[in-house]
């Protein structure tokens, strides 16, 4: 893991990555792993939609990268972080999430709809083919 | 139905009734009949049954008036008239409507001489404007005259409407105009307008009738008007001949500068009595009717004779009642009856008599115009242009009897001073006339020169206080101008020219109308056995002669006018008869349009045998009394019976007694000079153009000059032409110079610099206003275009630049915000 963040990150100074990893990884999982982990998924799923030229590709780096805010809703929404706001019932992390995974799904369908358009039309589902919007 | 409301009906009626054909013409004139054949049908209609409704008048009239003979005898002797005034009074007093003297009134006036009161009716039909004392109203006034204009004017206009069916039926097709040469060197031609003529001549009719019928001055000033603009329209038939266009020009603006005197004379008389209205208004509930101007002027309180009114003392005391007001200090009204008590005062000292003369000469001055009276006669001459039933009607019973007309009626309110310019100007007028006709060569031009003539005798007849005679000569002059207007029209008819030189021994081919023409010259000159009997034109001659040496005998200063009438008498008959005989008498001058020459249609000689019975018989006065001159006795202006003498501007003034005239000595001595006088002027013309015995041209040759003069017309055109046309056409020439050089200039230099500025303007408008906003597009555009190479449309790089932008946002937001994140 230490060794995956450090290649990801290989352009930052060492001296100050490392006391932080030190103490990341033997610190009991809090919050701020979930946001690591969030990160990763975020940053995958970004590089997914980047390099992939299949539109189907792209598609599924957004997937990756709408979950990947998910963990991050999901963790904010712990008990250890929330205020003791009365009334509050500790679920607003969580609701938000199934909303965004309602729109992941409809943004999906859409989508798919219109890549079939595309391959229906073009034979293709490269997405650098799609530049008939360009300026 | 009594008197008082039948008169003004029917002769309303018979007044409307051209006025209706005039409407019906003027809208579906084009329509009737083929080329508007039957509008001659309609207004000929119109007018015989306005003659009708004007005889039933006429007969309703003699019926409560009847005609008998007026016995003069002696003075003081007023029962017989005061009878007939006073039923006339009583028949008006029972309905509201007023004649000229109360019932009470009549009795009151018993016995004195000077208080006759004529019987008159008058009442309004509609009040126009009614402010202060001012009543502008449709109205009437009738009395015996006004019936037997109305009479007159309708029986002529009916014949001449006869006449004209039959000689404008030129206009009925396709016209060629011989007389009118076109650029292109031919005729003109143009559609027949034969049903604008009838249209005019109604209209023409009507305005003659309200002026006969009217019983204020501002209604006599409107038809007035509406007389003008009809001969302008007549005398112009011919419009595109450009002599006929200038003479009806040239009628009309005679006829203004008249009328501006008649306008004077109308504000005269409004801005000191503030009334215009003949008699006295009908009386209202509760209130005191308003005086009229003949009793304003004619007060019965002082006996009917002429005094200055109140209100023209007032006026010309102007000065005198604000300085008693200024004493007084307090509202105009409340002087105590002080300016009342001096009125009579002033009276004497002559206060107001200016202003009175000023309002008869004024009133004068629109006649003198209308009747062609020197030195306004030249309009009438030149109106021969029109059509010759035109000048029939113009020269007979119409446009020229208007002016002789308002002068009677008017009569009441001219002092002596305005009667003696009157006959002044009667006399002039009747010498220059008469002395032109005798060498003119054009028929008509004799005729109309004539009519001047005539209209002077009436004028002078009027002016020397022979009333009667005045309108006698008015009523037997209209039968017999007509006729000879007709007569020659006829002559035109047959022949196609005016010029008598070319004319001669027509009496063979035109029977009738050499027969009628005879007639007509015969009554003109007043021929008949002396103290037998005449022609209608002996009985009304006899009377001016009459009265104007009754006149000069009263006032010896003044005989001339007595010479003019007696001279006048016989260049009168010296130039009919030397019309007649080279018309009709001798040898054809021209074979060619002798050969051409026939007899009119019979649609044209029935007139002319109508009127020639008319103007032989006009003149006489049956057993009984019933005649023309005892008729007109029973309309003479209140105070004018007696001989009146007083002081004037022009030292002291006799108008003698019309009766007076009548008497004795001064009746033969008139009869024989008239006879006399014609006679010598018919035997010298037969001498010279019958009998040959004289040789015109060696005559003409031995007066030159004075023949060139005549012959010139007394170079009055050149006269006016010289003092008033060309200064006129000069001022309008420097006006219009003024206007081109100056005023123009100017505004063309306005004009030119405001060219040069809106010139800059748009200079700076093109470069730097649209400049600047170009510029802004143009660095728009390029921005867009430069912008526009980011948008690839890869979705990859969109991604990309969505990180790094994030990225970059991160970076620079954690080192900006270095510390706030710190903390």
């Amino acid at each position: 893991m230490m060794q995956m963040l450090c290649g990801g990150c290989a352009g930052l100074p060492v001296a100050w990555v490392a006391p932080f990893a030190a103490g990341f990884l033997s610190a009991p999982v809090g919050v701020a792993h979930y946001l690591v982990v969030g990160a990763i998924l975020f940053t995958a799923g970004v590089v997914c939609m980047v390099v992939k030229r299949n539109a189907l590709g792209v598609l599924m780096g957004i997937e990756l990268v709408l979950n990947g805010a998910n963990v991050n809703f999901v963790a904010f929404s712990s008990p250890g972080l929330r205020g003791e706001g009365a009334g509050a019932l500790g679920l607003d992390g969580q609701a938000i999430a199934l909303f965004v995974i309602l729109l992941a799904a409809a943004e999906a369908a859409v989508a798919l709809a219109i890549t079939l358009n595309f391959y229906n039309n073009h034979a293709t589902v490269d997405v650098d083919r799609a530049d008939e919007l360009k300026g | 139905m009594d008197l008082a409301s039948q008169l003004p009906l029917l002769l309303g009626l018979a007044w409307l009734s051209p006025l209706a054909s005039f409407v019906a013409i003027l809208f579906f004139g084009p329509r009737m009949g083929h080329h508007g054949k039957n509008a001659a049908w309609v207004a000929t209609t119109a007018i015989v049954a306005s003659f009708g409704l004007s005889l039933a008048a006429f007969g309703t009239w003699l019926g409560s008036h009847p005609v008998v003979a007026v016995d003069h005898g002696g003075h003081g002797d007023a029962g017989g008239h005061a009878a007939v005034s006073g039923d006339a009074a009583h028949d008006a007093g029972d309905h509201g409507q007023r004649g000229h003297g109360e019932a009470g009134h009549g009795e009151a006036t018993h016995g004195t001489h000077a208080g006759r009161v004529p019987a008159a009716y008058a009442g309004d039909w509609y009040t126009l404007y009614r402010g202060g004392s001012l009543r502008l109203s449709i109205g009437w006034y009738i009395d015996a005259l006004t019936v037997l204009m109305f009479v007159v004017v309708t029986f002529i206009a009916t014949c001449i409407h006869v006449y004209a069916s039959g000689y404008m039926h030129d206009e009925l097709h396709e016209v060629t105009d011989h007389e009118v040469h076109l650029s292109s060197g031919g005729h003109l031609h143009r559609p027949g307008r034969f049903p604008r003529f009838f249209q005019a001549l109604s209209l023409f009719c009507f305005s003659m009738l309200g002026i006969v019928i009217a019983g204020n001055l501002a209604m006599v000033f409107i038809f007035w008007e509406l007389v003008g603009i009809c001969s302008w329209f007549l005398i112009g038939f011919y419009y595109e001949r450009m002599s006929a266009s200038t003479a009806a020009n040239k009628a009309f603006i005679v006829n203004r500068v008249g009328d501006f005197g008649m306008l004077i004379g109308l504000m005269a008389l409004w801005g000191a009595l503030g009334t215009l209205h003949f008699a006295d208004a009908p009386p209202t509930a509760g209130g005191t009717p308003a005086p009229g101007l003949f009793s304003l002027v004619r007060p019965a309180a002082s006996g009917h004779s002429l005094q200055v009114p109140d209100g023209m003392v007032k006026f010309a005391a102007a000065d005198e009642i604000a300085a008693i007001a200024a004493r007084r200090g307090a509202a105009p009204g409340g002087d105590g009856g002080e300016i009342a008590g001096r009125i009579a005062g002033w009276r004497e000292m002559g206060y107001g008599r200016w202003l009175l003369f000023i309002a008869g000469v004024g009133i004068f001055c629109g006649c003198v115009g209308k009747s062609a009276q020197f030195p306004l006669f030249v309009w009438l001459p030149d109106a021969m242009e029109g059509p010759t039933p035109v000048s029939a009607l113009v020269h007979s019973a119409t446009m020229v009897a208007a002016g002789v007309y308002l002068v009677g009626r008017f009569y009441p309110v001219l002092t002596p001073e305005v009667l003696l310019v009157i006959a002044i100007i009667g006399g002039i007028t009747l010498f220059i006339a008469a002395t032109i006709a005798l060498v003119a060569n054009d028929i008509k031009r004799v005729l109309a020169y004539s009519t001047v003539s005539q209209l002077g005798y009436m004028m002078l007849a009027l002016g020397v206080g022979g009333w009667a005679a005045g309108l006698f000569h008015l009523v037997t002059h209209a039968f017999f101008k007509s006729l000879l207007f007709l007569c020659s029209g006829s002559v035109i008819h047959a022949c196609h020219t005016n010029d008598m030189r070319k004319m001669g021994g027509l009496a063979r081919v035109m029977p009738w109308t050499a027969g009628t023409m005879l007639v007509g010259c015969l009554a003109i000159i007043g021929a008949g056995v002396p103290f037998v009997v005449g022609l209608s034109g002996y009985y009304s001659k006899d009377a001016i002669l009459a009265q104007a040496l009754s006149y000069s005998q009263a006032n010896p200063s003044w005989s001339v006018l007595f010479y003019a009438v007696a001279g006048g008498a016989f260049l009168t008959a010296f130039y009919m008869f030397r019309l007649w005989f080279m018309t009709f008498a001798g040898q054809p001058r021209d074979h060619h349009v002798f050969e051409h020459a026939h007899e009119s249609p019979r649609v044209m000689v029935a007139p002319l045998v109508v009127l020639s019975v008319l103007a032989v018989i006009a003149g006489w006065t049956l057993p009984g009394g019933f005649g023309l001159p005892n008729l007109l006795e029973q309309a003479r202006p209140i105070g004018t019976e007696s001989t009146v003498t007083g002081e004037s501007f022009f030292g002291a003034i006799t108008v003698p007694a019309e009766h007076e005239s009548h008497e004795g000595t001064i009746h033969v001595i008139a009869t024989l000079t008239a006879f006399c006088t014609a006679t010598a002027g018919v035997l010298l013309a037969a001498a010279m153009y019958l009998w040959r015995l004289v040789s015109p041209e060696s005559v003409a040759g031995a007066l030159r000059p004075v023949y060139t003069f005549l012959a010139n017309r007394w170079y009055f055109d050149e006269l006016y032409d010289a003092v008033f046309v060309q200064p006129a056409l000069g001022i309008a020439k420097l006006a219009s110079g003024t206007d081109k050089g100056v005023i123009d200039r100017i505004i063309d230099g306005i004009a030119w610099s405001a060219r040069q500025l809106a010139g800059i303007d748009a200079w700076i408008d093109r470069t730097i206003v649209d400049g600047l906003v170009n510029a802004t597009a143009a660095a728009t555009w390029k921005a867009g275009m430069e912008l526009k190479k980011l948008q690839t449309g890869r979705l990859r790089q969109y991604v990309m630049f969505i990180v790094i932008g994030t990225v970059a946002l991160f970076v620079l937001a954690s080192m900006l915000f270095r510390s706030t994140l710190a903390g």
